[in-house]
């Protein structure tokens, strides 16, 4: 099941967050930090899925972006791994060619794209239903 | 008031700080210009004032005062304030907060909405933080859109069931008739959700899966659909890297493991379907190993078929030897699980995984060592020891301790001969011997004491190995113990294993005194080396007088250890010389012991018997290596336990030698422990004091004489007298050995002494020698009681006594006045 699923740039600088179990603000911000600390001390070599506390954390670099979720250990870590892929993909189709700044500024959006990221499913769901021509026409970049 | 500015403008602002305090302002200015525009109920800007609130949220600001506001704009028509608010609902308000029932209304109306999309924007919050009652007082609702025919609610539905169920497991029931149509689905949307709702059904309730099993028909539906994703051809929708909808196949394959676990029918079905998703999955990209990996975990959980687990275990074997650390990374943790079940098929993977202890990433060296000790048997020791060993050279410090215990028990299950058990501890000990644990130097001493015939080669070896570098403790604590009981050995060259080094006797006191000095010895490899040093007195011939100096140095020692030991050790040069070799003879084989309860109690006569030493199992498992044994040891060779003292060992009151006179009285009554011990032994390698085994000596040397003893207790054919001692020096403190007599003809069994004292006094009782009272008055128990009467006041004791007698469990309290004047005085 996943916990949090987290868009962290290396700055330490929160994009995007959505935690589906809850979890104190000022906690928060101290998980963001020291799950983005943990995967910066990765180099290349080292694999993508890291022990941490009781999550399992999987996480993939996107030129300054990571994108990491928590999941607990029920979880197939190469689904995941795939899920945040294409996840990216269907963001990438949505903005064409999308970037950092796109995820900082519309991040509204992405709430709305997802319609509630369910928790757990609802995002895979989606995703592999290749659903953006669903959320371009529901969600229009609020203000 | 001017307009609100825009998300987009707030992201801007404070994107230009620098500090974070700066954004800290920026966010507190933005935060009461909000406040103040919710204050004025403007409704045209609601809505960008929450986006924006909502944003300062996601950064750590806290945003409570917005949560009236969501609901207020989830109450409005427009739907995209509908939008705003239920996501700040989401986000914001959670069963905590009590607002959040407000909501429920609201919802309801949305859920009948003619917007499919409103309609969705309810399931989905009530899906994401419905409390329990929201959930009670919707699930009728939801139940109904599980059944439409517009996919799109659909799906969004089977996932707020998901959260209904959790929230609610009562419900269950309620969805399940939904459940029956919903695997006839095109949509994948619909029929990943379904899946996904089935899947928590059948974790949360036993009966719901014994259901599924049976009457639904489940496994073939699943069957019929995965085997469609997989034969059909290319879809453009569902594509990701050539294969169909790899996250639904993830999905089935979860479910279809919950579904054959424990059940021959359902596993039985699957197997082909296993089989085929197993061969016909494309290895190159990581989906298809990520589908892989669903199916060799479905396979080991299910009662699949012989075939089919080897077939899962060679998949995994691949993954190995692929260059992708995740997928490493993935099949060490899954062969970790399987090793206890399918060991044979595991071995056959022994030198891959033996490679990856090379591998660079720390997480998978981890793995591959745990999964290392896991693959060790008799057939492959050497080879595994071999490369396990190198692993330990270099791997990192967080390692080498369970690396190394790790090594040791292996060594022990299934070493081929001592002399390679040998050598492969020594070599744990010279590479990573400050991680080794504790327990392992007094292991190690009782293997080496097993091995008579290599007692030559271990010391030569030992020697060898502290020549160079004495700082690693274990170590230098074991070649220090070996030296000082095998040291003629070593001296005389009599070596058959190996070159026979030369080495004079002042050559090995060197080595032993460099110790002593050293700056990185701890004082208890100090205390083994002094002890050391001292048997070797008896074993070689021309350095005594150097061996008495360095025992006298140390006898001003400030390390209260060390030098107590001198102190005693010059004492048996001096006044107890004709003991020293009795008392310095070489340990006998020891017996390992298991640390499961207490060991029997073992009377001792006096009698002599060599037989191993029996020693009491400490609750924590150290063997007893003390040189108290060996000490105990030479009073006849008796079976002897070492005494449990009760209380933390404290020194005797009167300093000096008074020890020595133990030696002069040989009747040893055996050690003790019944239940009522609760003291644990001490820390074996300190010595125990002497007097800890021999409970029954006179505890001083220069005791006054001519205390009468006295009958504390006379009742019931138990009889309980107290004889005194005193010490000249140290009058505030009486001893009081008490003996316990049974003059019926049954025993007395679980017998237990308990005294108290009026509070100017304080009481230390020590073990009983034993827990039976023996009839016919055969036997006494013995047990000693220290008073200290500081004040000089009449002693008076109050006593209790428990035991178990013809049958039947008695008890006593009693008190005791007739002290005589000179025990207190």
């Amino acid at each position: 099941m996943i916990k949090f699923f987290l868009m962290v740039n290396k700055q330490g600088q929160t994009r995007l967050s959505k935690y589906y179990e809850h979890v104190d603000i000022n906690k928060r911000t101290l998980l963001e930090t020291e799950v983005i600390k943990s995967c910066l001390s990765r180099s290349n070599e080292q694999c993508s899925f890291i022990e941490y506390k009781d999550f399992k954390l999987i996480y993939r670099q996107y030129a300054a972006l990571f994108i990491v979720v928590g999941v607990n250990d029920t979880e197939n870590e190469m689904a995941i791994y795939e899920f945040i892929h294409n996840f990216v993909e269907v963001l990438d189709e949505y903005f064409s060619r999308v970037s950092e700044l796109d995820v900082s500024f519309f991040n509204t959006v992405f709430h709305s794209t997802w319609q509630s990221t369910e928790p757990i499913d609802e995002l895979p769901k989606m995703c592999s239903a290749r659903q953006p021509q669903e959320a371009c026409s529901v969600s229009t970049p609020v203000c | 008031m001017p307009a609100p500015i825009r998300l987009r403008e707030l992201i801007r602002t404070i994107r230009t700080a620098r500090t974070q305090a700066e954004e800290r302002e920026m966010i507190q200015k933005e935060c009461a210009a909000i406040r103040s525009s919710f204050r004025e109920e403007d409704n045209t800007y609601r809505c960008r004032n929450v986006a924006k609130l909502l944003y300062m949220h996601m950064l750590g600001y806290p945003a409570h005062f917005g949560q009236l506001e969501c609901l207020k704009l989830i109450a409005s028509q427009k739907f995209t304030d509908k939008r705003i608010g239920y996501l700040g609902a989401m986000l914001l308000l959670d069963e905590r907060q009590d607002v959040h029932l407000l909501m429920t209304n609201c919802i309801k109306n949305d859920l009948n909405h003619s917007t499919q999309f409103v309609q969705g924007l309810a399931l989905c919050t009530l899906g994401c933080m419905g409390s329990s009652e929201m959930c009670r007082d919707l699930a009728g609702e939801v139940e109904k859109l599980l059944k439409t025919s517009n996919s799109y609610l659909r799906k969004k539905a089977a996932l707020c069931a998901v959260h209904v169920i959790r929230k609610v497991p009562e419900l269950m029931e309620m969805f399940l008739p939904a459940t029956k149509n919903l695997l006839n689905e095109k949509n994948h949307g619909v029929l990943h959700t379904s899946v996904v709702l089935l899947t928590e059904m059948c974790e949360r309730s036993p009966d719901m899966l014994a259901h599924f099993r049976k009457n639904e028909k489940l496994v073939p539906q699943l069957v019929r659909i995965l085997k469609n994703l997989i034969m059909s051809g290319y879809s453009p929708e569902h594509d990701v890297s050539g294969i169909s909808d790899p996250f639904l196949q993830v999905r089935i394959l979860r479910l279809l493991r919950i579904l054959g676990r424990n059940d021959d029918d359902s596993s039985e079905a699957m197997n082909d379907i296993l089989a085929q998703v197993a061969t016909n999955t494309e290895t190159s990209k990581n989906v298809g190993n990520a589908i892989l990996y669903e199916t060799v975990l479905t396979i080991m959980d299910i009662k699949s078929e012989s075939g089919l687990r080897v077939l899962a275990i060679n998949i995994l074997g691949r993954f190995l030897l692929n260059n992708d650390k995740n997928i490493r990374y993935v099949a060490l943790t899954s062969l970790l699980k399987t090793v206890q079940t399918d060991h044979n098929a595991v071995q056959r993977h022994r030198s891959t995984i033996v490679d990856c202890l090379k591998d660079l990433d720390v997480s998978i060296k981890r793995r591959a060592m745990e999964l290392s000790f896991a693959l060790v048997n008799g057939n492959n020791i050497r080879g595994m020891m071999k490369e396990l060993l190198y692993f330990l050279d270099s791997c990192e410090p967080e390692f080498k301790a369970d690396c190394a215990s790790g090594i040791f028990l292996a060594a022990e299950k299934y070493a081929p001969s001592k002399r390679w058990h040998i050598d492969t501890i020594m070599r744990v000990l010279t590479t990573a011997g400050s991680y080794v644990r504790d327990d392992a130097v007094p292991n190690l001493i009782q293997l080496i004491t097993n091995s008579v015939e290599m007692h030559a080669y271990t010391v030569q070896r030992l020697y060898k190995a502290i020549l160079g570098d004495y700082s690693q403790q274990p170590l230098v604590q074991v070649a220090a113990w070996c030296i000082g009981e095998y040291g003629d050995l070593l001296v005389s060259g009599q070596c058959e294993e190996e070159e026979p080094i030369q080495v004079t006797e002042d050559e090995v006191l060197d080595i032993l005194e460099s110790v002593l000095i050293s700056n990185m010895s701890t004082s208890v490899t100090r205390g083994y080396a002094l002890t050391a040093i001292m048997k070797l007195s008896t074993r070689f011939t021309s350095t005594v007088n150097r061996i008495k100096k360095v025992v006298s140095i140390y006898g001003s020692s400030i390390d209260v250890e060390l030098q107590q030991r001198a102190v005693e050790y010059n004492a048996l040069f001096k006044k107890y010389d004709h003991m020293r070799s009795a008392l310095l003879e070489r340990m006998p084989v020891m017996e390992k012991v298991t640390t499961n309860g207490p060991t029997e109690i073992v009377q001792t006569n006096g009698e002599t018997e060599p037989a191993p030493l029996e020693t009491k199992p400490p609750p924590s498992g150290p063997q007893p290596t003390s040189q108290a044994n060996d000490l105990l040891d030479l009073l006849g060779g008796n079976d002897i336990t070492p005494v449990i003292p009760t209380a933390p060992t404290s020194k005797p009151a009167s300093a000096g030698g008074e020890l020595l006179d133990l030696l002069g009285d040989i009747n040893l009554t055996g050690a003790p422990a019944t239940a009522p011990t609760p003291a644990p032994v001490p820390q074996i390698s300190q010595p125990s004091f002497l007097l800890d085994g021999l409970s029954s000596q006179p505890l001083f040397n220069d005791i006054t004489a001519g205390i009468p003893s006295i009958t504390a207790y006379s009742k019931n054919g138990l009889k309980i007298e107290f004889t005194f001692e005193r010490s000249n020096t140290n009058p505030s403190v009486t001893v009081i050995t008490i003996q316990a007599s049974n003059s019926t003809e049954l025993d007395m069994t679980d017998f237990v002494f308990q005294a108290a004292v009026p509070k100017t006094f304080q009481l230390q009782l020590l073990s009983p020698s034993s827990s039976i009272v023996p009839a016919f008055n055969t036997g006494t128990i013995t047990q000693v009681i220290k008073v200290l009467n500081p004040q000089k006041q009449q002693l008076r004791m109050r006593i209790k006594l428990t035991y178990n007698h013809k049958g039947s469990a008695m008890q006593d309290l009693a008190e005791v006045n007739n002290f005589p004047p000179q025990s207190w005085q």
